[in-house]
């Protein structure tokens, strides 16, 4: 089946059986090894990836519903030049990483949410990011790097 | 993990769902996917169609209706979750909502989905049944309402036929006081146990992961209509009921918990 996407400012047109999943898409047909399969049953958040700007497990997505869509990964988030995303540098400026699989689906549940609550109390930032695990359990500096992105964002 | 093979159609209309469900013996629809996606991951469901119903936005709408608020079927759950007409008028459905799964998951499961899917460890079934609320169904042949009281029939069984749609969930605007207790060890997890306590000059109260369907506490609704204080009808809030056992918790302290948060929900409720 013929699916065409938006992906990361970009169309994608690939043929695909019905029940590829978007993060399956994403890697194996399109290339884009960063978002990752973590657990696989919409549990850890490691494939969230934004469908129409807003934070979606791509492991629970088939490919064709998103059909038309656009879709970001965390490889769309730098600027063309290379400049980071204004999360991405909060993470890497409070260390918001262990082992660093969690990250491209932390970083893209954050942006979603601080889409939805831009000045986000600490408790806030935690419950947003339920739906992504760390098994580092790195939570202490993630939470602290989108606090810190929230404060960036609002100077 | 990925599905079974399958044939996928996108309907341009309910009544395009409606006749390809009706000319197969096993088609299903989809919407968000959150219910029915694990499920096929783990081929505990193996359709040979589905039908992609998730861009029918007209089934997408929150609407104040006088003595009720209608509900599209493919509302999801963030936007319940976020509705003024629900804050306003049915508080406790906006916020069960933002009970399930996590941000992502509400991105894209909608109440349709998970009342059709009809899990009794689901949150958004137990809150329509202690609502009273009304399912409207759409087949072929028609429209026809559902109670939500006789509206879940067994394990992920619910009263829709093959060829039949759930599109609209009709709820009674709340007067009283109401409260959702939901019990679990992780943020995102399942309820281990939960309740629903909704006042409406009557007292209706439902449980959840309590059975294979939201079930209603029947005793301690009967107990606390007829007066009896929060702490006799919370004991009663197990009785007639067999509650599974898992690896989260055993019968035995399920009955505990329910009576735990039947009692909690009460005076919540009553505050």
């Amino acid at each position: 089946m013929q699916v065409t996407m938006t992906v990361n400012g970009k169309t994608v047109s690939r043929d695909v059986e019905p029940r590829t999943l978007l993060v399956h898409f994403l890697r194996d047909h399109v290339g884009l090894t960063g978002t990752n399969v973590g657990c696989d049953t919409s549990s850890c958040g490691a494939c969230t990836v934004h469908v129409n700007g807003e934070a979606v497990k791509s492991c629970t997505m088939l490919a064709v519903q998103a059909d038309g869509q656009e879709i970001t990964t965390i490889e769309g988030l730098a600027s063309a030049e290379g400049e980071l995303h204004p999360m991405q540098k909060a993470f890497q400026e409070n260390h918001g990483l262990q082992c660093g699989f969690c990250t491209p689906g932390m970083v893209m549940a954050a942006t979603s949410f601080l889409k939805e609550n831009p000045h986000p109390t600490e408790a806030e930032v935690r419950l947003g990011l339920e739906g992504n695990l760390c098994r580092c359990t790195g939570y202490h500096n993630i939470v602290k790097s989108v606090l810190a992105a929230a404060a960036a964002a609002g100077e | 993990m990925f599905p079974s093979a399958f044939d996928y159609v996108r309907a341009g209309s309910v009544a395009e769902a409606i006749s390809i469900l009706d000319g197969s013996e096993d088609a299903k629809l989809i919407a968000g996917g959150h219910s029915l996606l694990p499920l096929m991951k783990l081929r505990l469901a193996a359709p040979s169609t589905l039908v992609d119903i998730g861009r029918l936005s007209e089934l997408s709408f929150i609407e104040d209706r006088g003595d009720h608020v209608a509900i599209g079927a493919l509302t999801r759950h963030r936007d319940l979750e976020t509705s003024a007409v629900l804050k306003q008028s049915v508080p406790i459905l906006a916020h069960v909502a933002g009970e399930v799964g996590d941000p992502a998951v509400r991105h894209r499961g909608t109440i349709g989905g998970s009342i059709a899917h009809g899990d009794g460890a689901s949150d958004l079934p137990a809150a329509v049944l202690a609502l009273d609320a009304t399912m409207v169904v759409r087949s072929a042949s028609g429209e026809r309402t559902v109670p939500a009281a006789s509206f879940f029939k067994g394990f992920l069984e619910t009263d829709l036929g093959q060829g039949e749609v759930l599109t609209e969930i009709r709820v009674p605007k709340v007067s009283g006081g109401w409260a959702y207790q939901k019990f679990n060890r992780r943020a995102q997890d399942w309820a281990i146990v939960g309740v629903a306590v909704v006042r409406n000059g009557s007292t209706r109260i439902s449980l959840v992961n309590m059975g294979s369907t939201p079930l209603r506490a029947s005793a301690s609704e009967n107990a606390i209509n007829q007066g009896a204080s929060i702490e006799e009808a919370a004991r009663l809030a197990s009785e007639g009921i067999d509650p599974p056992s898992d690896l989260n918790a055993s019968a035995d302290y399920r009955r505990h918990l329910a009576s735990v948060l039947v009692r909690r929900a009460l005076q919540e409720a009553s505050a």
